[in-house]
């Protein structure tokens, strides 16, 4: 019993440590980002001129834009492509195709956003440069994105879809629904919550995502025009800047991360909510 | 005129225009994804050699090796599995047999670590360097970049952890108790070790994460590219080599290339042996 | 029932006092239990008797197996199940806060319903709780982990193969190996939660003939849906009944009563089949 004690006690402390990380980070985010939310007008982040930090000069919107608009870009590719994979692990390949493409697409989960990024720097942009150049833009930061969050895309909604119990599935065909039917009518509907789930987890990925938008996005700070215009995004941003910002320009960095969890937790509330509202 | 075509051919058509559509994604997915694995292995493996694992690099990487990359690579990760580990499957440990779910103190913990998982990589960077860099003094060093992937590593290492002694069936612990054993005891000797694939899997789960990641440590163990002498200096990760070589080196594709064949190489054998580890346990579930 | 006899040959057996002069070891007063606010015991009084089998029977939801968890704690570790009475165990209060549990639990063995080997080796599951218990002498352990075998006839079955693991036996070898197990620990009180429910007829007949061999030895409380059983092997049986979801004892007595001449017009109906 003494053990016991002894031993739950341990492990409170590790849990409680383990708790207190998130706290942590909070705390010096808001820390480091106080003198800028203090001293400076929240509004400069949406009315200066412009992004010209050493002359402080504070846009953010420019590059909240990027990051939005890549996101978004690589959503309208991935959900669509994520969901027709999972239906094809699940209703339409046959057997042994089904397990080599989920292997294809969990091995592909695995590839890490740096080496997407370099693919994209070496054969993506250079490709779409020679058609619309420059070549780096946020069309192959869309691209760059989509391919790292349609692996994820597609293990939720599979994860869903498998979870739909067979007698309903088998009750649909029985009732002379074809196999289209059955997927739109009864499966579908079924899975949403969780593959809806998973689309926003998406989501909050794409927003977060640094080095491989960073890589390929060209980085200009600006309102693009076209698919074909490079863009930067609030991560990227950080990314760039962080190794020589000094004073307000640092702090603002920091506000730009916080903004950028915000969103983040914010997604990711909704997904697990999501989630909870499916088990209950 | 619709009207004409019966219901039946109607619905052919639609089902054979699904399917061909669903079947046209999958063709793309995979063509993507072939092409994307070519190019690395065409590329990568050119340059790659025996020497290049163990030289040292030189002239910014252009030439050379990547063998103080792989040593600070493998100290980083050291230095984050050391930490994360005690306190995620304490965490787990606590959560899975002696915290109620419904508890507030469960609660709390587990909406803690669920924030975490969602916190993007760039901002575990900015927070490690003004915690871990700045505020404990320790620089752009090793040791910074570790904590600060320890802390990236602790939900995913606890989440599996706590999945795994779950699926333990309770029956053991019952009969455990029944025969008087004490519940520290009966983890010691029989639920972790009835767990063990599944803390495995999750490890190596882990340690594919922190060897993917790159953001979180562009400012916190920093770009040195040289042996690190301890834990204390600057050392370069795989990943951070990678995106060095072919943003700010120019000429250093190849180099870029091979490191980038070894780094998906490495995460690959380590995501099949966790995925293994998975399979097996399903499939030992479904025979007991 | 046939039984294969060369499926097991039973170890030497002591033979125990014979239960004729009832000599109180649990001592039941106004026992209730609770699951959250539901009440699933209500004011149990028993007396259960040294070296004899009691067997529980009744319906299922009449509270036998909260009644038998109650005996060693177990229910201390049922979220939300509260415990109102008291139980004596050898005129000790067992929920005496100087009680330790794990020793009650050592003195009070339990059987499941379905074989809970852990996935550790044969020798391992009746070692580890031995070593617990600090029995940590490896010569001392082998001797008490063969006694017990043969004491539940596994001996000659699997002592060429004692590093082999428990999930490879079959399942009534797996159950005679969770009785093995308790009786390592040289236990005063067996507790058996339908011992032989789970496994096959011939199985079945094996594990009952152990525990028939048990009697005198080792006092034993069996909960049973066969009442066949319970009239072949008991030497007291104790009915529940469940009224509004809440288990009472209806009657208590020596089987043959309980059996031929119930007291109780339910007790009759029940073991006659007219009821439950």
């Amino acid at each position: 019993m003494q053990t016991d004690r002894l031993l739950t006690g341990v492990l409170r402390a590790g849990a409680v440590l383990a708790a207190l990380v998130m706290l942590l980070i909070l705390c010096f985010l808001l820390l480091e980002s106080w003198p800028v939310l203090t001293g400076l007008s929240v509004f400069r982040f949406l009315t200066d001129a412009s992004w010209h930090p050493l002359e402080g000069a504070y846009n953010l919107m420019p590059m909240l834009a990027g990051t939005l608009l890549a996101s978004i870009g690589a959503l309208i590719l991935a959900v669509p492509l994520g969901i027709a994979s999972a239906l094809f692990i699940v209703f339409f390949a046959p057997l042994h195709l089904a397990s080599i493409y989920k292997r294809l697409i969990e091995l592909l989960a695995g590839i890490p956003s740096v080496v997407f990024g370099f693919w994209g720097l070496t054969t993506l942009a250079p490709l779409i440069g020679e058609w619309q150049p420059p070549g780096a833009s946020l069309l192959a930061g869309v691209l760059v994105l989509t391919l790292m969050i349609l692996p994820m895309i597609t293990i939720t909604a599979y994860t869903a879809l498998a979870a739909v119990p067979k007698e309903l599935l088998q009750n649909a065909s029985a009732l002379g629904l074809s196999r289209w039917g059955t997927v739109r009518g009864v499966a579908l509907p079924a899975a949403r919550t969780g593959i809806t789930a998973g689309v926003i987890l998406a989501a909050a990925r794409a927003l977060g995502e640094t080095m491989a938008v960073l890589m390929v996005a060209g980085n200009v700070v600006q309102y693009p025009e076209s698919v074909f215009d490079p863009v930067r995004t609030l991560a990227a941003n950080i990314a760039l800047e962080m190794a020589y910002a000094m004073g307000d320009h640092r702090s603002v960095l920091f506000v730009s991360g916080l903004l950028l969890m915000l969103l983040v937790m914010v997604l990711s509330a909704m997904a697990g909510l999501l989630e909870k509202r499916r088990y209950a | 005129m619709p009207e004409t075509i019966p219901l039946q051919t109607k619905q052919k058509i639609r089902d054979c225009t699904a399917q061909g559509l669903i079947y046209l994604a999958v063709l793309l997915v995979s063509a993507v994804f072939v092409w994307l694995l070519t190019d690395l292995v065409r590329g990568g493996i050119a340059h790659l050699s025996w020497a290049f694992l163990t030289e040292s690099p030189h002239d910014a990487g252009r030439t050379g090796g990547i063998a103080s990359i792989l040593v600070s690579t493998l100290l980083i990760l050291l230095v984050a599995l050391i930490t994360a580990i005690p306190l995620a499957w304490s965490t787990a440990i606590l959560m899975a047999e002696f915290v109620p779910v419904e508890s507030n103190f469960g609660k709390t913990v587990r909406f803690s670590l669920y924030v975490l998982a969602g916190v993007p990589s760039i901002v575990f960077g900015l927070f490690g360097n003004a915690f871990f860099s700045i505020y404990l003094g320790l620089g752009f060093s090793i040791l910074s970049g570790g904590l600060t992937l320890a802390c990236m590593l602790l939900p995913i290492l606890t989440s599996t952890a706590e999945a795994g002694l779950r699926a333990v069936p309770d029956t053991y612990r019952l009969s455990a108790a029944a025969l008087g054993i004490s519940r520290t005891a009966a983890l010691i000797h029989l639920i972790m070790p009835a767990a063990a694939p599944a803390l495995t899997a999750g490890l190596l789960i882990g340690v594919g994460r922190a060897l993917a990641e790159t953001a979180a440590l562009l400012f916190t163990s920093g770009y040195v590219d040289r042996m690190p002498g301890s834990l204390l200096d600057s050392g370069r990760a795989l990943a951070l080599h990678i995106f060095d070589l072919s943003m700010n080196v120019p000429g250093g594709d190849n180099a870029a290339y091979a490191s980038a064949l070894v780094l998906v190489c490495l995460l690959l054998s380590i995501n099949i042996l966790a995925m293994k580890l998975a399979y097996g346990l399903q499939r030992r579930k479904i025979m007991t | 029932m046939t039984i294969d006899t060369n499926a097991f040959t039973l170890g030497p057996l002591e033979a125990g006092p014979p239960c004729c002069e009832p000599q109180t070891v649990i001592q039941v007063r106004n026992l209730s239990l609770h699951y959250e606010s539901q009440a699933a015991l209500d004011n149990v009084s028993l007396d259960i008797y040294k070296g004899c089998i009691t067997a529980l029977i009744g319906p299922s939801g009449c509270g036998k197996t909260s009644f038998l968890s109650a005996i060693n704690r177990m229910t201390d570790l049922i979220p939300g199940c509260s415990v109102d009475g008291r139980i004596l165990v050898d005129n000790e209060d067992i929920h005496h806060p100087k009680t330790d549990v794990q020793s009650l639990r050592r003195r009070i063995g339990m059987v499941f319903q379905k074989p809970t080997p852990f996935p550790l080796s044969i020798r391992r599951n009746l070692a580890l709780p031995l070593n617990e218990h600090g029995v940590t002498q490896t010569k001392e352990v082998i001797v008490i982990i063969k006694k017990a075998l043969q004491d539940v006839g596994l001996w000659d079955e699997v002592c060429d193969r004692l590093d082999a693991p428990a999930l490879s036996l079959s399942g009534g070898q797996q159950q005679r190996l969770c009785i093995a197990r308790a009786l390592a620990l040289n236990p005063e009180i067996l507790l058996m939660d339908e011992p032989c429910s789970a496994l096959d007829p011939i199985a079945s007949g094996v594990v009952e003939d152990l525990i028939c061999r048990l009697q005198g030895r080792y006092t034993i409380v069996i909960v049973t849906h066969n009442l066949a059983q319970a009239r072949r092997i008991a030497n007291y049986a104790a009915f529940f009944w469940v009224r509004e979801r809440t288990g009472q004892l209806v009657e208590f007595g020596r089987c043959r009563h309980i059996f031929e001449s119930p007291r109780d017009a339910l007790t009759a109906a029940y073991v006659n089949g007219n009821r439950g």
